[in-house]
Formats: structure tokens, C-alpha cells, sequence
């Protein structure tokens, strides 16, 4: 497939040359975001640098999400992602979503899934994890 | 003008929460008010400065309030803090009559939210057949809420508890299950409660499920409600009746925070680190310990969120907010009783109203007018609140040695 009709479904998700999270590290104190930045909420620096996230985490937290917003598709896995010391924010995916099948300190590598096509024939591509 | 750091809460009042079809927010606010006044045994014409909260409104509840209970040109604030404005209404009186600008201070917070159903989650879907566009700080073609996480509250909150379980054990959907049992035992003893029937584990465990592990009755009940209070300098209390000089409650301790940058703090709220730098700034400031206190009432906004809040308050030893549940301690007969009120599971949680109302519950007990569920002999209480992302107000509230 061309990546000419894929963007990824938010800035920080890259999908070239393999997929990955890219996240803005301030460069005086290393605090990490995954937001454009104004300044660092951690030490107030305003210079940051662009750092390739690791795609494999452990499940720091989760729940299942049984009831939720108009247009939101339920059940789903929300969590957050331990990957190499940077928490990441994700849904679990290419798992079935219950207790049975998710569970905390569960081992978890990124993965990709296509939301929809627009009007032009692009596809968004958006990250989940799923079970490594 | 008497100037004193002592601050005495005079009086202060809840309305029953529930549905309340035919009173809109301003006769909600208008009955804490009045209520307050009353219990205070003062007027419109004592109070030199006015906060108010009313998070779903207008942003001039003060001013509509003040046309109904009494026009005096005083400073109107309208103050908006998530879940913690009605605390940050009174932290904002309370710092002006500290600051020695006037004698008494009324703040008030009131909700109407009865049927609001699923609040912090949603977002703008793509229309059809337009083009992508990036929007937002993180450049997302869509809503992000249920395709990278979640942003409604009972997941949010789920993943609180759950991060606690992952990093201690202990914790799991039967354990939060029958926190929730407690408070909704506790709640039967409550009359203003929006519900106030018991429910069993069982019940509980097989309700509609929201957001794992938390099920219906393990949130926080949306419904209608205002609570007010009046406070006042220790100076000017002298000058007062005996009998309010008696009913008057100390605040030991009012400490407002909000959340100091964690890694991870904007990937899931961190409601952990600014409880307990409140907690710890006002053990200080009041000069009492946890193991002082008499009873406590915390933000158990989700059943995930009060085990949490054990170990941020230090009712326990760190990581030891399970062994405390576990030993009875938190239940009403226990060593120290938390959320006797229902909590916000049961008693319900009209979001402004919610930071005056614990407080009311703990002046309640340390003056001894708490009726059935009154905890004997309570004389020192802590009252907590978090909204994201993140305020935390935590009060400490003495009996008067009057």
C-alpha cells in the first residue's frame, strides 16, 4: 500500500519506516510530551527535541469501557502503557476486550489500525497495543 | 475591622440532594444560603465578601444569587475549580477574611445535574466525505476519546484504582465492589442522601457495568443539590453569643493544590501527588495527624478513587490502603470511619455543591448535631475533594472549646 493515502491519526504517531510514537523531550530536563508544547511544565524550558518512543510496554493500567459518549464504539480496552520508563496513553487492541483477556503488568507492542477513509481516498492509521 | 488568622466556620447548610424538578440552580443556592445565614445567625448585611460556583452555568451565579437573597454591594466572586469549585469558593472567602479585608465571608456552590448521564467524554466527529484536518494540541484527524484511551470519567477513574492495584496488589473488582457496599450502607442513615438504600456485593457486582471494574452504584450519583457556609475571623467570633461561639467550628486547616508535573501526570491524571502534598500541608497547618481524626470525608467519586485516597490522605501506610479497607477501619464502627455521609456514591455528587457539602457532613459530627449516624464523641475531621485535572482541597474541621 502507498503511504501517499495513510496520515496517521495524530501527530506523534509515525508511520514510517515501521510505526512508532515520537514524543517532544525537553532538552534541558528531559520531561517528555506527546502535545505541541508551549514551554515544560516540568522545568519551564522551552527547547525540545524529537525522541523515537519504544514500541513494546507493559500495561501500567487499564479499564474496559462498557458505556461511554455518543459515536464512541463500545467495548473497549482504554490504558496506559509503560513503554521503556514513557507512559503512553493507548487503547488495547487485537485482544478481547474482558478481565479474562486483559490484565495489568501484560506484556504489549504497538500496533496499527485503519479508523476510516476520507473524502480523497486517505486513510487515518491510529496506534493501539495489542498482546506481544 | 478586626484582623485574626483564627477561622471559624459560623454556619453552614446543605440542601437534601436529589432531583429537584421545580427549584432551578438559583432557589438550590438561594435555600444553602439562606440555610447558612440562618445557622449563623447573621444576615446578607454581615457578610463582606461573596464566592460562588456553578460549574454547568453561566458564570454569574454570585450575581444571581445576590438578587435573590440580598443586594449589598459586596465583591461577587464566580469561581470554577471542576469538581473541587465549591472547596475552592470557600478556600476564596476564607483567604479574604484571613487577609483581614472583612470579618465574614459566604461562599456557595450549587449544581443541577440530575439526568446529566456520562460527564468528561465526547468530541466532535468527522463529518462525511470531508478531507482530514488536524486539530487540537495533538494534531488528531478525530476524536481521540474511546480511540486512544478514554476521557469519560468513570474510566479515567477505573484506571486510577487499577494503577494502585498494579503497583501494590490487592486490589481488584470485588475489593472496589464492596467499598462501594459500605457507602451506600452508610448512606441509609442519611437523609439528605440522593439514595439511601443498602445494597449488597452481589447487587453491586451485577449492575450495569460503566467502565470496569467500577459498575453503576460504584459512581458517583449526578443529581441536584447546593451547599453553603459562612466563615469568620476569630476576633470578631468573640464579639458574637455565646451559643454561636459554641456551635462555631475551627478550620484548623484550608489548603487548595493543584497537581505538581509527574511523568505521566498528562497521560492519566495524577490525583495521587496533589492529595498528599494537601494532606501534609494541612496535618501541618493544623498541627493534628491522622490519627487525630474522628472521621474523614473523601472524594469517592468512583469506588477506584476512595482506595487511593486512603493512602493519599495517610489513613494508612503507603501501600497499605487495601490492609486498611480490609480491617473494618473505614466503615462507621470502625477506628476511623470515612464517608459516613454515603459519599459521593450514594449522598450523590452535584459537582459544586460537593466541596461545602463534606465539610457540612464533618461540622455536623464535631458539633454533635449529626442525629442517627452521629459518630460519637467526634471532636476533629477531615474533609477531602479533587477535580481534574487537578485542584484537591482538603479542610480540617475542630469542635469549638467554647
Amino acid at each position: 500500500m502507498s503511504t501517499a493515502t495513510q496520515i496517521p491519526f495524530v501527530e506523534y504517531l509515525r508511520l514510517e519506516p515501521t510505526p512508532h510514537l515520537v514524543a517532544n523531550e525537553c532538552t534541558s530536563c528531559g520531561a517528555r510530551y506527546f502535545d505541541r508544547r508551549n514551554a515544560c511544565a516540568a522545568c519551564f524550558a522551552t527547547d525540545f527535541t524529537p525522541v523515537d518512543i519504544p514500541t513494546e510496554g507493559v500495561v501500567r493500567s487499564f479499564s474496559i469501557i462498557t458505556f461511554a459518549a455518543p459515536g464512541v464504539e463500545v467495548p473497549f480496552v482504554a490504558a496506559v502503557i509503560d513503554c521503556g520508563g514513557t507512559s503512553v496513553r493507548a487503547n488495547i487492541i487485537n485482544c478481547p476486550p474482558d478481565p479474562e483477556h486483559v490484565s495489568l503488568g501484560m506484556n504489549v507492542r504497538l500496533a496499527t489500525t485503519v479508523v476510516g477513509t476520507d473524502s480523497a481516498g486517505v486513510e487515518a492509521v491510529n496506534y493501539g497495543f495489542e498482546p506481544a | 475591622m478586626s484582623r485574626s488568622d483564627d477561622i471559624w466556620i459560623l454556619g453552614i447548610h446543605m440542601t437534601k440532594f436529589g432531583k429537584h424538578p421545580n427549584l432551578d440552580v438559583v432557589d438550590l443556592g438561594a435555600e444553602a444560603i439562606q440555610g447558612a445565614l440562618a445557622d449563623a445567625g447573621v444576615t446578607m448585611a454581615d457578610i463582606g465578601i461573596l464566592a460562588a460556583g456553578n460549574l454547568l452555568g453561566s458564570g454569574s451565579i454570585a450575581q444571581q444569587l445576590q438578587k435573590q437573597v440580598g443586594q449589598t454591594g459586596i465583591p461577587a466572586y464566580n469561581v470554577s475549580n471542576a469538581c473541587a469549585t465549591g472547596a475552592t469558593a470557600l478556600r476564596t472567602a476564607i483567604m479574604a477574611v484571613k487577609a483581614g479585608e472583612v470579618d465574614m465571608g459566604l461562599a456557595v456552590g450549587v449544581e443541577k445535574l440530575a439526568g446529566a448521564g456520562l460527564l468528561g467524554a465526547g468530541g466532535k466527529a468527522k463529518a462525511d466525505n470531508d478531507e482530514w484536518e488536524r486539530n487540537g494540541r495533538f494534531g488528531a484527524v478525530g476524536p481521540v476519546d474511546g480511540r486512544i484511551g478514554t476521557e469519560s470519567m468513570p474510566g479515567v477513574f477505573a484506571q486510577i484504582g487499577m494503577e494502585y492495584g498494579h503497583k501494590y496488589g490487592g486490589a481488584d473488582f470485588e475489593l472496589f465492589a464492596k467499598i462501594s457496599e459500605k457507602n451506600h450502607a452508610h448512606s441509609t442513615l442519611n437523609p439528605l442522601a440522593a439514595y439511601n438504600k443498602a445494597m449488597s456485593l452481589d447487587q453491586i457486582m451485577n449492575d450495569v457495568m460503566i467502565a470496569y471494574p467500577n459498575t453503576r452504584p460504584m459512581c458517583s450519583a449526578n443529581c441536584d443539590g447546593a451547599a453553603a457556609a459562612v466563615v469568620i475571623n476569630g476576633e470578631k467570633l468573640k464579639t458574637l453569643s455565646l451559643e454561636q461561639q459554641r456551635r462555631a467550628v475551627k478550620v484548623s486547616a484550608s489548603i487548595l493544590t493543584s497537581d505538581p508535573w509527574q511523568e505521566a501526570c498528562q497521560v492519566l491524571p495524577d490525583v495521587n501527588t496533589l492529595t498528599r502534598s494537601a494532606a501534609h500541608q494541612a496535618y501541618e497547618q493544623a498541627g493534628v495527624g491522622p490519627q487525630d481524626l474522628n472521621l474523614v470525608e473523601l472524594h469517592d467519586c468512583f469506588a477506584t478513587a476512595e482506595l487511593v485516597h486512603y493512602d493519599n490522605l495517610m489513613l494508612c501506610e503507603e501501600g497499605g490502603a487495601v490492609d486498611f479497607f480490609e480491617s473494618g477501619a473505614a466503615h462507621r464502627d470502625g477506628r476511623l470511619p470515612v464517608n459516613v455521609s454515603g459519599g459521593l456514591q450514594s449522598k450523590g455528587h452535584p459537582i459544586s455543591a460537593t466541596g461545602i457539602a463534606n465539610i457540612w457532613e464533618v461540622c455536623q459530627h464535631v458539633r454533635g448535631e449529626a442525629g442517627d449516624r452521629q459518630i460519637e464523641g467526634a471532636k476533629v475531621g477531615l474533609a477531602h475533594v479533587i477535580g481534574l485535572a487537578s485542584a484537591c482541597g482538603v479542610h480540617i474541621l475542630e469542635r469549638s472549646a467554647a
